[in-house]
This record gives structure tokens, sequence and C-alpha cells, in this order.
């Protein structure tokens, strides 16, 4: 067993999972989380702007 | 390429317009740190979840009464391995896609007999056992209908079956050596001797895990500890992981149609969703191809967002 | 030897035919079109990145074995740095999936980098499945024990036996990331053959 780096996670996600219930869907609060931040940043990178806009004006 | 026939959903005229300088290695290089600093992050922060496997050992000591119950199914031919049918067997025809029923027609290139592979060859690899050893004779020398007739009645008494005193009971007449085989049995995986005989019957070396994964499969305990876990099929399991770890998100609609009619009550459940997985995956596939599915983008513009400033430009010359 | 000679070799046609396809500048560009302006278009790089954080995790992972990750605090690290890159590539890559989309990306003869984005997608959900169940814990036996009866259902399960561990680690760790890697290569250098897809055109237009 090595002791090199006794490395153990800040916040382990070990306890029981905790799960979101409506109608027919059972969805964890971990996959829930993943896929509201997959919308986030697929909207984000839509909406915001993009930089060296002036230089591609020049470019055009 | 005339005006007439320009698909706008299929053709894209070649850009004439200006090109604007871009370091491409640069931004990769970035990417790659970003991400790679990222992960770490996460890793440290997370961790990764690790519960440990589920031995055989363990099972039968914490449930010695689900072991040899289902060691008894594997004897009478009523666990779920005994009547799966191909590739382990050919007891059932399996799940049928319509008029396809494909595991049976590769037949059963796994094959497993229960009987043997999960009782009576294990008992043989133990030592100094002269009443098993009795036993394994009795048996050897039976007829098909005797061995029959004995696990029938021990199956009839089992209903009543406990775990006294560190030995399975079961008050079963005209058994024959079958009680002895399952209070041995359990035994012997209570020592732990079981998993090893299961894996080591292929030889000293080996990776393949079927034997001792369908036993488990066949009892409570496992499926159990996964129901604890939310991953049995009926919680969306598939897309989940241990613990509070994010897991397999992607598979959200490969598990939805096990939530579902016709899927989640039909004996062709598997088949079925696979078959309308793989339909499906070719659309994903073939969208270019697909008229209407193709022009769902230029119809909802959402690529007005992405090319505003390529649009504004446009309307402003 | 004389120069038609040196013309009419393999080696001389396939260095042609790919120099013609793309040249240097083509391979290795130093500008794009001035409508690559958008966000959106940064989650291509970052799939491909994570991927390779994927490789590198992986290739750490096989130093020391299958099973080093259980015992060692080290093995633990190295394991969750490959579970969260792999968390990464996956959203990173649907979201790429979801922009090229709604992009109509195929347009102008560009169906090739779609499809072959689409099987890249595909072979990945079969990479990290035959990942989850070679993990040698009790998360591989529940996985591997419920994949099957839907393996088997398709006739496959003879062949591809999910609850044999060394066939599915060779899998995860050889055949499946040469795959991958194969359909990635090819899905960017089409990207770089064909160019990004320019916008829709928003009025009527006569083409060449």
């Amino acid at each position: 067993m090595s002791t090199f780096v006794n490395y153990a996670a800040i916040f382990p996600l070990t306890t029981l999972g905790h799960y979101i219930h409506w109608h027919f869907i059972q969805i964890s609060v971990a996959n829930l989380t993943v896929i509201v931040l997959m919308v986030i940043a697929f909207i984000a990178a839509l909406v915001l702007p993009f930089p060296g806009r002036s230089r591609r004006k020049e470019n055009r | 390429m005339s005006k007439k026939n320009f698909r706008p959903d299929v053709d894209a005229a070649p850009w004439k317009g200006g090109y604007s300088p871009y370091d491409i290695v640069k931004e990769a290089t970035i990417a790659l740190v970003i991400v790679a600093l990222l992960t770490v992050i996460l890793a440290t922060l997370f961790g990764s979840p690790d519960e440990p496997a589920i031995t055989i050992k363990t099972w039968s000591n914490a449930a010695p009464v689900d072991f040899a119950v289902t060691a008894l199914s594997e004897l009478n031919g009523t666990s779920g391995v005994a009547q799966y049918g191909a590739p382990y067997n050919t007891a059932s025809k399996g799940q049928a896609l319509g008029p396809l029923t494909l595991a049976k027609w590769v037949g059963p290139r796994i094959p497993v007999n229960t009987v043997t592979d999960f009782v009576i060859d294990p008992l043989k690899a133990l030592p100094d056992q002269p009443l098993l050893t009795q036993g394994l004779k009795k048996w050897k020398n039976a007829s098909h209908a005797t061995r029959q007739s004995w696990v029938t009645n021990y199956t009839k008494a089992s209903n009543k079956m406990t775990f006294t005193n560190g030995a399975i009971v079961v008050n079963a007449t005209n058994a024959g050596p079958v009680p002895l085989f399952i209070d041995d049995l359990t035994q012997m995986a209570q020592s732990g001797a079981l998993d090893q005989a299961l894996v080591t019957q292929a030889g000293f070396y080996t990776t393949d895990y079927t034997l001792p994964l369908l036993f488990l499969a066949d009892g409570s305990y496992l499926a159990n500890q996964a129901a604890r876990q939310h991953l049995t099929g009926d919680q969306w399991g598939m897309m989940n992981e241990t613990g509070n770890y994010p897991g397999q998100a992607w598979l959200w609609l490969y598990t939805f149609w096990y939530q579902v009619a016709p899927f989640n009550s039909s004996g062709n459940g598997d088949v079925l969703v696979w078959g309308l997985m793989m339909a499906l995956s070719a659309g994903l596939l073939l969208t270019p191809f697909i008229p209407g599915l193709r022009s769902i983008p230029r119809k909802t513009r959402v690529y007005r967002l992405i090319w505003r400033e390529h649009y504004q430009s446009v309307e402003e010359s | 030897m004389s120069y038609s000679e040196i013309e009419r070799q393999w080696t001389t046609r396939l260095r042609r035919r790919f120099v013609r396809l793309l040249p240097p500048e083509k391979l290795l560009p130093d500008n794009q079109p001035t409508y690559v302006s958008s966000w959106i278009y940064v989650f291509g790089v970052t799939t491909l990145s994570a991927l390779m954080v994927v490789i590198a995790s992986g290739c750490v992972l096989a130093i020391r074995g299958p099973q080093w990750w259980h015992t060692s605090s080290v093995g633990h690290f190295v394991n969750s740095l490959h579970l969260w890159s792999v968390e990464i590539f996956f959203f990173a890559m649907v979201v790429h999936l979801w922009g090229k989309y709604f992009m109509a990306a195929w347009r102008g003869g560009r169906s090739m980098t779609w499809m072959t984005g689409v099987v890249t997608f595909l072979v990945s959900i079969a990479t990290a499945f035959t990942g989850y169940v070679s993990q040698t814990n009790f998360d591989s036996q529940w996985i591997a024990t419920q994949a099957k009866d839907g393996i088997n259902a398709t006739g496959a399960g003879a062949y591809f036996n999910v609850l044999n561990m060394g066939q599915m680690l060779m899998w995860h760790i050889v055949l499946l990331p040469l795959v991958a890697v194969l359909l990635t290569a090819l899905h960017v250098l089409l990207v770089r053959v064909k160019g990004v897809v320019p916008p829709f055109e928003e009025h009527a237009k006569v083409n060449a």
C-alpha cells in the first residue's frame, strides 16, 4: 500500500445518492447538475460575445 | 450550382468573404491546459467511487439462506441462468425482435450447466470430506429420475429453510445427498473457497468471471445492494453511479425506454430497446439525408445567435 | 531510376494525393473565416483535449495494472483523473454535437464530417462501457450482470462476453481506443479538408 501521497478527496461523494422523483422520472442530483450545466454552457456559448470583433471587422 | 437547385439544408456556397488571423496550435494548447487543470481540480475535490466487489463469501455470510436458496435453484433448474437460453444453454428460445430470435440463432457458445458448474464440480474440489465424497458417488450413480426426485423433495421442504448454528436446515425426506450438498456448498461459500473454485475451473490463470458473476446475479443479495444505490433498471439505474457521483448521463435515452410501455413489461424488452436505439442512432447518423430532420436547424434559427456578427456585417454592408 | 518511374511509384502517388488534398497551410492554417466568431466553436477542441487527458490518465493506470487503484492513494487519484476527464469529454462532445446540429454542419459536402462525428460518439459510449465493466469493483459487477441481458438478446453476447473481465479490459485499452482515435483523426482531418461550414445564406443568391 503506497503512502507516498496520503490522498483523500476533499468532498468525497460516497454517501448514498440523492435522487429527484418527478412522475416516472428519477434522476440523481449529480446527473441533473451535469445536464443543467451542459444546457447553461450551450446557451452561454451562444449568447456571450466572442473576442476579436474589431480585428475581424478589419479583415472582412 | 444554379439558384433553383440549391438546397439550403444540404448545400453551402464556398466562402468568398474575409479571413482573420488564427493561432490553431495556441488555441489547442490553451484548451489542453484548461481541461487538464479542471480535471485535476475535480479529482482533488471529489475523488471517484470504489464500492468493493461483493464476493460469494460476503454474500453467503450476510445472507446464507438467500445463498442456499439460489444454490438450490441452480440444482432444480429454476434459476435465471438455468432458464436463460443462449448464450448459456438451450432452455429457452430467448428474446425475439419480430421474427428474429438472434440469440437462439447464434446458440449456446458460453455453455453453463448450472448443476455441474455451480454445485457438483465445486463440491468435488473439497478435500477430506468422506460423507460428501460418498454423497457425490451416490449422485453420480443415480439415474436422472432419482436425482430429480431428490431435488424435488428437497425443494418442496425448502420454504421453511433456516440457517441455524452455522448450518442450512431443511426438514426434507427422500432427498438423497441434496441436503448435504446445499449445506456443504454454503459452508464452502462462507469460507471463500467457492469464489476460488468457480474461477479456477478454467485453469490456473483466468480473467474470466462468468461463473461467479452469473451465480451472484441469480441471488437477491447483489440486486438488493444495487437497489440501495439506485442502480436497478426501474430506477433508471443505467445512468447512475454509486454514491453521489455523476454517472453515464449519456445513456438517458437508452434507459428511458425501459421505464415505459411496452418495453417495461415485455419479455422481449431488451432486444426491442436495442433495436429501437439502433434505429435512432441510424437516424442521427443519416441526419444530413433526412428531409425534415435536417431542416430543423434552418427553421429554428438558433444559428442567428451563432453567426450574429456575420449577419450584422452583411446587413450593414 | 527514370523520372517517369518515380512518378509511377505508389509512394510518389500517395504523397502527391495527400499534399493536394491537405497542403500544409490547410493542415495547420494560420487564419480562419471571419464568421468563426462564437464560443460554440471551442467545444470541439475541448473534446479533443479531454480525450488526451483520458488517454494519458489511462496510460498511467496501465503502468501499475487494473488493481492498483484499489490499494494505492496515488492510484485512486489517477483513477479520479480518468473518471472526471471522461465526464468532461462527454460534456464537451454533446455540447459540440448540439452546436453542430443547429449549424447544420453537414452542408456543403460535409456529410462525412457529420457521420464520422456520430460514429465516434457511439464508439466513445462503447469505450466508456467497457471501462465501467473493467473497474473490478461492485459497480462493474452490477453493470456487467445487467448489461449482459441487453447484449445477449442481440446474439452478440456469445462473442462479446461482458462477464469476461480480461476480454472487456482489452477491448477497453486496445481495440476501442484505437478505433476512437482513428475516427477522431479522420473527423478532424475532414474539418481541415472541407473547412468550417459557412453560415446559412439569408438572402437570395446565385452561385457559380
